[in-house]
């Protein structure tokens, strides 16, 4: 089923790095990406690493549910590690067969990009499995509230963002329910060719568009009852506070950075 | 064909939702019911207590988890184009199923499964213009665009596109969900109508027991995925208590027999339409003139 698709899922749960702002998890996201740019030897990408691990643990994260939603990224990583791996040259020759030359650099290079990537993706899942999606797009606003100054219609991004993302599941369910009624009135989207395949899909596209649009429309008329009117002089029901955990979260990420920067120093 | 063997059978049947993540839910558990032609019966339960789920199951549209579903006899998972045939075989009519509609005319719309069955030419139109007389869409209509049809029209357009390929088992999911009182009853009568002329089995989901208490010879009764509850609407409805349990009313009338049984009024247990009460108690009435 369409539905059973994790990439970026929430898992809801109750432990010290889903109660952590987002606004702070956003932030050390960025912090942690930095950190892995700057990653270059053996033992700073571990300590990384480590980092990573001790977060998955704590918000405990099943390693499974990692592990597939690497899948998807699968023949990109491969990619990436053959490319890095042929086309490095630098250091002592390893293989040399044919139009096949392999050296140690470009071993080395490949191990790290991989593992670069994995780390990024990762911590990205880490993000999105931990924090709702209402909190980050909420966060989001927060922080480019700056922008407002600038008059960027901040506020209506972030709105356009929250429904956009309050719909996806909507309409995947949606989708799969179209899908349903289609196949039970006999309609066959697995055999044939190309083109007959294209053309199984306008009574699936049609009454989806349909649909969204009244959707859209409903959800216009709703709001405009409501006197919504944008951000201009908007509160919050649920203000974003910072909290002791939220400065201990920074403190880890400082110290991670500080951690890979003197390793960085010292050429370790 | 053996008449002793009925025409759909749940064995055992289970269904796992999202099996394997924190989303696990089970939505139905031990089904085992069976299905004969001739038979209008009636689903009813709770929300959330499994019906879609179930019905679902019974076209091949949702594989079980465990357990087994048998059209005729046979697995509906034996192969594949087994399963594709019993689709054309058990009809399901989804809940608000106009939202399914997307061809230019209802023509069209109605022809599309007949026409993924093989079906063409001058029969297809006869099979078109049958279901369209099941469901009282006149002739004119159907060459207007289903967009253009009021709410009730295009429910029955879709009931029709369902009922154009002359299913030996319809399955309708809430079909009357929306509409008002006139609709409802033109629905249901086309309904009982299918089901007569064509002596296939009806199963009918439904949230009003008045509903299925006039129009149903058996009603199953679902709670938290599991049948709790299989026979006929006067056997269903004298245990008022339970359905009440569950969520579920009885039949206004049946509520106003029990309240005056336990004034002490010597009536039956079992009455559960208008027509059936009058006659009760015109027969009280008789007994205690004289
Ligand atoms: N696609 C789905 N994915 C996960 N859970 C579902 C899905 N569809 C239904 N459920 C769950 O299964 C249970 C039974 O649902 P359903 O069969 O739709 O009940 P009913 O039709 O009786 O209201 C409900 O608890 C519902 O939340
Ligand atoms: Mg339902």
């Amino acid at each position: 089923m369409l539905k059973d698709i994790t990439l970026g899922q929430y898992f809801p749960g109750k432990t010290v790095v889903h109660r952590l702002d987002p606004r702070t998890k956003i932030l050390l996201l960025i912090v942690y990406i930095v950190a892995v740019f700057l990653a270059q030897s053996f033992l700073s990408a571990g300590l990384v690493l480590a980092f990573l691990i001790a977060v998955t643990l704590l918000g405990r994260i099943p390693f499974k549910s990692m592990t597939r939603g690497l899948k998807p990224m699968l023949i990109f990583i491969v990619f990436t590690a053959v490319l890095n791996l042929f086309y490095t040259e630098g250091g002592t020759l390893l293989v040399e067969w044919k139009f096949i030359h392999i050296y140690s650099e470009g071993l080395r290079k490949s191990f790290f990009m991989v593992l670069r990537i994995l780390l990024l993706v990762c911590g990205a899942f880490l993000l999105t499995y931990t924090t709702s999606p209402i909190a980050l797009t909420d966060a989001i606003e927060r922080l480019l509230n700056p922008l407002k100054k600038l008059h960027v219609p901040v506020h209506e991004f972030a709105m356009m963002m929250s429904i956009a993302l309050r719909f996806i599941p909507t309409l995947i369910e949606e989708t799969d329910k179209i899908i349903s009624a289609q196949k039970a009135r006999g309609a066959d989207f697995e055999t044939g060719s190309l083109i007959r395949r294209a053309k199984a899909l306008i009574p699936i596209l049609v009454p989806l568009f349909v649909s969204a649009f009244r959707r859209a429309d409903e959800l216009a008329t709703a709001m405009e009852c409501r006197c919504y009117h944008g951000g201009e002089g908007r509160t919050r029901m649920k203000v974003l506070r910072f909290a002791r955990l939220d400065y201990a979260a920074f403190a880890a990420g400082a110290l991670l950075l500080a951690g890979v920067i003197i390793l960085r120093h010292f050429g370790l | 064909m053996d008449p002793t063997i009925p025409i759909l059978e749940t064995k055992d049947l289970t269904h796992v939702y999202s099996a394997g993540t924190p989303f696990e839910h089970v939505a139905i558990e031990h089904i085992d019911l069976s299905f004969r032609l001739g038979e209008l019966v009636g689903l009813i339960g709770h929300t959330g207590s499994g019906k879609s789920t179930l019905i679902q199951h019974l076209n091949g549209l949702l594989k079980p988890s465990s357990g087994k579903v048998l059209f005729r006899g046979e697995d509906i998972w034996k192969d594949k184009k087994f399963t594709h045939a019993v689709r054309g075989k058990v009809g399901l009519v989804f809940q608000y199923p106009e939202y399914q509609l997307f061809e230019e005319t209802c023509w069209k719309d109605i022809a599309f499964g007949p026409k993924n069955q093989g079906v063409s030419g001058d029969e297809l139109d006869a099979r078109v213009r049958r279901a369209a007389g099941f469901v009282g869409i006149d002739s004119e209509l159907l060459e207007k665009s289903p967009f253009d049809l009021s709410g009730g029209q295009k429910r029955r357009v879709a009931i029709a596109g369902v009922i154009a390929m002359e299913p030996d088992v319809l399955i309708l999911d809430e079909p009357t969900a929306g509409l008002d009182a006139a609709g409802r009853d033109a629905i249901l009568q086309n309904i009982q109508a299918y089901q007569q002329a064509q002596n296939a089995c009806v199963i009918m989901v439904s949230h009003s027991m008045e509903e299925v208490a006039s129009l149903c010879s058996r009603l199953v009764v679902m709670n938290h995925g599991a049948v709790s509850m299989d026979g006929t609407p006067a056997e269903v409805f004298t245990h008022a208590e339970e359905l009440t349990q569950m969520g579920l009313s009885v039949p206004q009338v049946t509520t106003v027999f029990r309240l005056l049984r336990e004034r002490g009024l010597d009536l039956p247990a079992d009455v559960y339409t208008v027509k059936y009460a009058v006659r009760c108690l015109a027969a009280w009435k008789e007994a205690h003139q004289c």
